[in-house]
């Protein structure tokens, strides 16, 4: 009974400090919940209580962030959603489409948003002109990651484009190395199928296919070429990839068991893990064939209309202080990924960050930066689901011939449109 | 008149306590069966609602008529999950249903150690579908599991790889559900083999008929109501399968292992086309009212003759 006393006090006092806050309290809604990601939301809840507001987590984990915009879906619906809520993609116009998100406009001509930010990004955050998410970070998908000493064993080089790769490949396997590590879920088969369409198509194509949604381009030639050489890539993956998770094949690179592997730069994050340096122990290149080009994924924060006023003023300060250098720079450290906004101080981002950087400003003055479609960036989660289902289909199914994928390609899309 | 008068009273307060008698079984009741109402059919009303509309991200109320349902049948990963549903759910019930029966027979020879036995057929029906669907992943992974095991054993040849083999995967969810679920049809059965009157085959046996035959002619026929609960306890397991799935090949490879129930998760939750994912629910609850009506309407014509 003592110790029950003893464990009540502090228990009834958190209780009643969660109560009295009211002024300034912003609800965050987001699924950053394994180590370096929580600690990387640490960091923005540390600076937002800086400025004297109150932090309200309201963390969902699981399946990707699915649950979580199950639990959003019903507080929205119910009227009563968080002031921000992770959300990313084309998402975001889906939610401003139903009139629940904010008005962020005066807060991003103060902190002149417009200038910082590339404008094929800034379209993403905008609906119908204004402002209603803020961006948190930028991945590059297109990155190709590759064990130097397997290569070296092997007498090869690195290859530069798709068509130098089964050569390399060979080599690889001759040697008895896994050329290609992969994992069999749809999202890392769209993730690789996307870097090739990518190389062998050119920026153009890219986004005539993925964005636009073209008919002419998703039934073209090229596209029927993409989807061999994408079948032809299958002969490099050991046979037990199906429904392998991501680091796990990324942890046969780091051993040395597989030479390398197309994913985006949260890779980074467990060759860093395991003791490994940039540079040395592991390249991080860009995918082959799209040197110049860059896939983003960007993770975002959307803003929700809220009824209090002083919550509001939490919430645009939430929004001014994601976009500020000072969490830009920890977040993204912690996060393997790089800041969204140029011109920053780049002393303690590592070698595969450096490139990404110079890789990400070079290819928004040239056009050749471009939405992922595997990670939402570039369509409707219904038309991604449908291309999804196709090149997970295509690449598994011995017998499907690839002018029959890109017909069901074409179909598809269509027919999800 | 003092004499009637408790009388009366007696008689009112029995009439009272017959109206709450009368009122409390439906009072008792009501939450439930309003609840049951609600969440049940209602919901049931509701989806039938959505799958005529063109719900995307949140439900919404553009009719479309049949459109969803065009849809789906224009949709090549519908046609795998249903043409899954039908392997997957036909073999594992023939298949639970023959071990079943013959592990109870054989389990019914008054062999010593029965309830040791009986229990170790019984245990795998104590494990959820996740543990079982990770395990068997476990095991049948060519690279981990059974394959890599006999060919260190010496059988350099030896080939196991149906879980990552698009046209195979889906029998290796058979497998893992016959070995969950048999235990318990085997129990279901042998419970009716306890429940046949010893002196029916006793007579039999003074007729002279064989063993076999009299398990053929006499006993089997005996377990059809056995027979009709197991079936319908394994078709429902079979048609919500999702948790197996999910744990054991996440659908893949490719898509090659969805069924019904992992496409319509898939649709109105990930996918974010609620439409399409009620047409799917609709057609699912439409494939469970075909094997229940037919099965209620033999009940209770038998109940009505007998």
């Amino acid at each position: 009974m003592k110790n029950f006393k003893k464990y009540l006090a502090p228990i009834v006092l958190s209780c009643a400090t969660v109560t009295s806050a009211q002024a300034g309290e912003v609800e965050v809604l987001h699924w950053w919940t394994s180590g370096g990601e929580a600690a990387s939301v640490a960091v923005l809840k540390d600076l937002l209580e800086k400025q004297g507001h109150t932090w309200k987590d309201f963390a969902v984990a699981g399946g990707g962030g699915e649950s979580a915009m199950t639990v959003l879906k019903s507080r929205a619906v119910s009227g009563n959603p968080p002031a921000a809520a992770q959300i990313k993609g084309l998402d975001i116009q889906e939610w401003a489409d139903l009139g629940l998100l904010t008005n962020l406009d005066s807060v991003a001509e103060q902190g002149n948003w417009d200038k910082l930010l590339p404008k094929v990004v800034s379209d993403v955050m905008k609906s119908e002109g204004h402002y209603v998410a803020v961006p948190v970070n930028v991945h590059r998908v297109n990155w190709l990651w590759a064990n130097p000493e397997v290569f070296k064993k092997a007498g090869v080089g690195i290859p530069n484009t798709w068509e130098d790769f089964p050569a390399a490949a060979d080599a690889i396997q001759k040697a008895g190395f896994i050329p290609l590590a992969h994992g069999g879920q749809a999202w890392q088969d769209a993730t690789l199928f996307e870097a090739v369409a990518l190389g062998m198509g050119g920026s153009e194509f890219y986004r005539k296919a993925f964005v636009d949604h073209d008919m002419d381009t998703l039934k073209s030639a090229k596209m029927v070429e993409i989807f061999k050489a994408f079948k032809d890539l299958r002969k490099y993956i050991d046979k037990d990839s199906a429904g392998r998770d991501w680091n796990i094949a990324t942890s046969m690179v780091i051993n040395g068991k597989a030479a390398m592997q197309v994913m985006g730069d949260w890779a980074k994050g467990e060759f860093v893990a395991a003791g490994k340096k940039a540079g040395v122990d592991f390249a991080c290149l860009p995918a082959p064939g799209t040197s110049g080009q860059y896939t983003f994924n960007i993770d975002s924060f959307a803003m929700f209309k809220l009824n209090d006023s002083e919550n509001a003023k939490a919430q645009n300060a939430l929004a001014k202080t994601i976009m500020e250098p000072a969490f830009q720079e920890t977040f993204n450290l912690n996060k393997g990924s790089i800041p969204v906004r140029s011109g920053m101080s780049r002393a303690k981002f590592d070698f595969c960050a450096d490139a990404s950087m110079d890789a990400f400003n070079a290819s928004a003055a040239t056009g050749d930066l471009v939405p992922s479609m595997a990670h939402g960036m570039s369509t409707t989660s219904y038309i991604q689901g449908a291309i999804y289902d196709v090149v997970t289909n295509f690449f598994n199914d011995e017998s499907l011939s690839a002018q029959d994928a890109v017909n069901r390609l074409a179909q598809a899309v269509k027919a999800a449109m | 008149m003092s004499a009637e008068e408790p009388l009366q009273t007696a008689k009112q307060s029995s009439g009272l306590l017959q109206r709450i008698e009368h009122w409390i079984p439906k009072v008792v009741v009501a939450p439930t069966f309003i609840m049951m109402l609600v969440f049940i059919y209602g919901y049931i009303i509701w989806t039938g609602v959505l799958s005529a509309t063109n719900s995307r991200f949140l439900p919404s109320y553009d009719f479309v008529g049949g459109l969803q349902y065009e849809k789906l049948f224009e949709n090549p990963r519908w046609e795998t999950a249903y043409t899954n549903l039908a392997l997957f759910g036909g073999l594992f019930i023939a298949i639970c249903l023959f071990i079943g029966v013959t592990l109870a027979i054989l389990l019914d020879q008054k062999i010593r150690r029965e309830g040791v036995l009986r229990t170790i057929y019984l245990y795998p029906m104590a494990l959820s579908f996740i543990v079982t669907g990770t395990a068997w992943k476990w095991m049948l992974n060519p690279g981990l599991g059974l394959e890599k095991l006999v060919q260190d054993m010496g059988f350099e040849n030896f080939s196991f790889d149906w879980i990552v083999d698009p046209d195979m995967a889906i029998y290796t969810l058979v497998i893992a559900a016959v070995w969950q679920s048999s235990g318990f049809v085997m129990a279901m059965f042998l419970a009716g083999l306890r429940g046949i009157d010893n002196s029916i085959i006793q007579a039999a046996q003074m007729d002279g008929a064989s063993m076999p035959r009299i398990y053929w002619r006499i006993i089997v026929p005996c377990l059809r109501p056995v027979f009709f609960s197991a079936f319908i306890i394994l078709s429902h397991i079979a048609i919500k399968s999702f948790d197996l799935v999910m744990a054991m090949t996440g659908g893949g490879p490719g898509y090659a292992t969805d069924l019904p129930a992992t496409f319509m998760y898939a649709h109105s939750f990930t996918r974010s086309s609620i439409g399409l994912g009620a047409a799917s629910a609709m057609l699912m609850l439409g494939g469970v009212l075909a094997i229940l009506i037919p099965y209620l309407y033999s009940e209770l014509r038998g109940t009505r003759n007998g």
